[in-house]
């Protein structure tokens, strides 16, 4: 088994987007059971690296190991949870909120599948997780954004992941899903999930984060403790401002010593 | 209502039984992806099938699956890539379709009757064989409807969602592909080419104004789907219509049944929370 080995490690990946290079260089490292928030403002990568992370974007350069195998032969997708970035879980036709949870019971499965009654528990428990148990008969179409968003995040949990990883969660989230979801998250954190949190701004997620990592322009400029948000100005669509170099003393290595 | 034990209208009713089944349980996931209009294309290229079949001497049914088969794929691949040439790629592919099976068709005498035969569909003359034929495809339809609904609703839903999950998207959209072009093969014979989209997108829209869930609409849709295909051919008959357009104009009719019924239900919802406010 890979015990030890970093639930995600990304070596000096860099990714091209219609010829511009939009990810240059960057490393990021999610330890078993660590919270990793990727901050930064829009347009600095933060999407791009996490769908680098799940392959849906190719690399151009560099490395990505999930649980000590490379991205191009893991197969272990159910140690995976991806919540995508998404305003909506609706689709052409209607589905209810336990069909769109169910599809995360889907990894690891052969193609043609029965769902037993392990399965139905387990869309159960990723729905009191995130707070909708009541509302799995509902359809999708009908929730609030927030409400949509933690949908998404019950799917990713059905599977039973390790490593959650989830793109801007709070965008467009109510005040009461937001507390939802930090709720849901510090469940799974007490777990040992591994997360990595992709971030516009920290809000009530805040406290569970064990370390930041500050995208901009598509490199990491700051990694270590959350940074202060007036330091950060993460809820502005301004550039990331990075703290003084001796501050932290990360200025010349990224990662230092902030993981053995 | 003693014609209903005529050979012929028995075959009908069975092959439209078939058909009512198979094609709202493909098209449910052509909605779902917004692909609404998919078996239209399908439809299209599968009349250069037909076409080629009378040519040839053979079964238009066996070259209009092979060439529908052909033809959906090549919608598919197109599709997957994307991009503003993707659009007109299509567009090449429905017209040339349509184009090449009218320039085949005219190289033989007599063919514009067949020609009509397969624009329209003719259920009435739906024999023994053929009946083999129809039931052995809509199993094969059914049976990766139903059989694989799981991965095809992943799929269908969020595709990108389905690749982290590590489902052979590709594969699975091919797979999903084909076996509309064999519904629209299936389907020619009861309501035409031009038709065949029809009863696989209206009985599905029909369905969703009334369901909240993907399982529940599919359902729908198929009893939908059966209702009005064994209604058209039972009321055409008397009534000395087409069965193949007035399976659809039933279906229409029922589209907009249940939208009323929707619109009354929210409506009837709305009223208490707009007088509390």
């Amino acid at each position: 088994m890979t015990g030890d080995a970093t639930a995600l490690d990304v070596r000096r990946a860099s990714v091209s987007l219609g010829g511009r290079l939009v990810l240059d260089e960057v490393d990021l490292q999610v330890g078993r059971g660590e919270v990793v928030s990727l901050l930064g403002a829009n347009g600095s990568g933060k999407s791009t690296l996490v769908r680098a992370v799940v392959g849906l974007v190719p690399l151009q350069d560099g490395s990505v190991e999930l649980f000590g195998r490379p991205l191009r032969r893991f197969r272990d997708w159910r140690r995976v949870g991806y919540v995508p970035q998404r305003i909506t879980a609706a689709s052409g036709v209607p589905a209810t909120v336990r069909e769109v949870v169910s599809a995360g019971r889907l990894p690891g499965r052969r193609l043609i599948t029965r769902f037993g009654a392990a399965d139905r528990r387990a869309v159960d428990d990723a729905l009191d997780v995130v707070g909708m148990r009541g509302a799995g008969g509902s359809g999708v179409a009908r929730l609030s954004g927030g409400q949509q968003q933690r949908v998404l995040i019950a799917r990713a949990l059905a599977g039973g992941p390790d490593l959650l990883i989830l793109d801007e969660p709070t965008a467009g989230v109510d005040a009461a899903s937001q507390a939802a979801l930090a709720d849901a998250l510090g469940r799974m954190v007490a777990r040992g999930t591994s997360i990595l949190l992709v971030l516009h701004e920290l809000g009530p997620l805040g406290p569970l984060i064990d370390r930041a990592v500050v995208l901009r322009e598509g490199r990491v400029s700051y990694v270590g403790a959350t940074p202060p948000v007036e330091d950060a100005r993460l809820d502005t669509d301004h550039d990331v401002v990075p703290p003084p170099a001796g501050r932290f003393g990360l200025s010349s290595s990224p990662l230092g010593g902030s993981r053995s | 209502m003693s014609y209903l034990s005529l050979p012929f209208i028995q075959n009908a009713l069975l092959a439209a039984l078939l058909v009512g089944l198979a094609a709202p349980a493909v098209g449910t996931y052509l909605v779902q992806r917004r692909l609404a209009l998919m078996g239209d294309g399908i439809g299209h290229v599968a009349l250069t099938g037909v076409a080629l079949g009378f040519l040839l001497g053979t079964s238009p049914v066996l070259t209009a699956v092979i060439v529908a088969a052909l033809g959906a794929v090549a919608i598919e691949l197109v599709r997957a890539r994307g991009g503003a040439t993707g659009d007109v790629a299509l567009a090449m592919l429905f017209y040339g379709g349509i184009a090449g099976g009218v320039l085949l068709i005219s190289l033989q005498p007599g063919g514009t009757t067949n020609l009509l035969t397969y624009l329209f569909g003719s259920i009435l003359t739906v024999d023994g064989r053929d009946l083999v034929t129809i039931g052995v495809l809509a199993a094969g339809v059914l049976g990766v409807a139903v059989g694989l609904r799981r991965p095809l609703f992943s799929v269908c839903q969020d595709e990108e969602y389905a690749r982290v999950c590590g489902l052979p998207v590709q594969l699975l959209n091919i797979v999903l592909a084909v076996t509309a072009a064999l519904t629209v093969t299936v389907a020619m014979r009861v309501v035409g080419l031009l038709l065949v989209s029809a009863l696989l997108v209206v009985p599905v829209a029909a369905a969703q104004q009334l369901t909240r869930g993907f399982a529940a609409t599919m359902a729908a849709a198929m009893a939908i789907g059966v209702l009005v295909s064994i209604g058209g051919v039972v009321v055409s008959y008397p009534l000395d219509v087409g069965p193949g357009a007035l399976i659809v104009v039933l279906a229409i009719a029922v589209f907009g049944f249940t939208s009323l019924v929707a619109a009354w239900g929210t409506r009837r919802r709305r009223v208490p929370a707009g007088s509390a406010a």
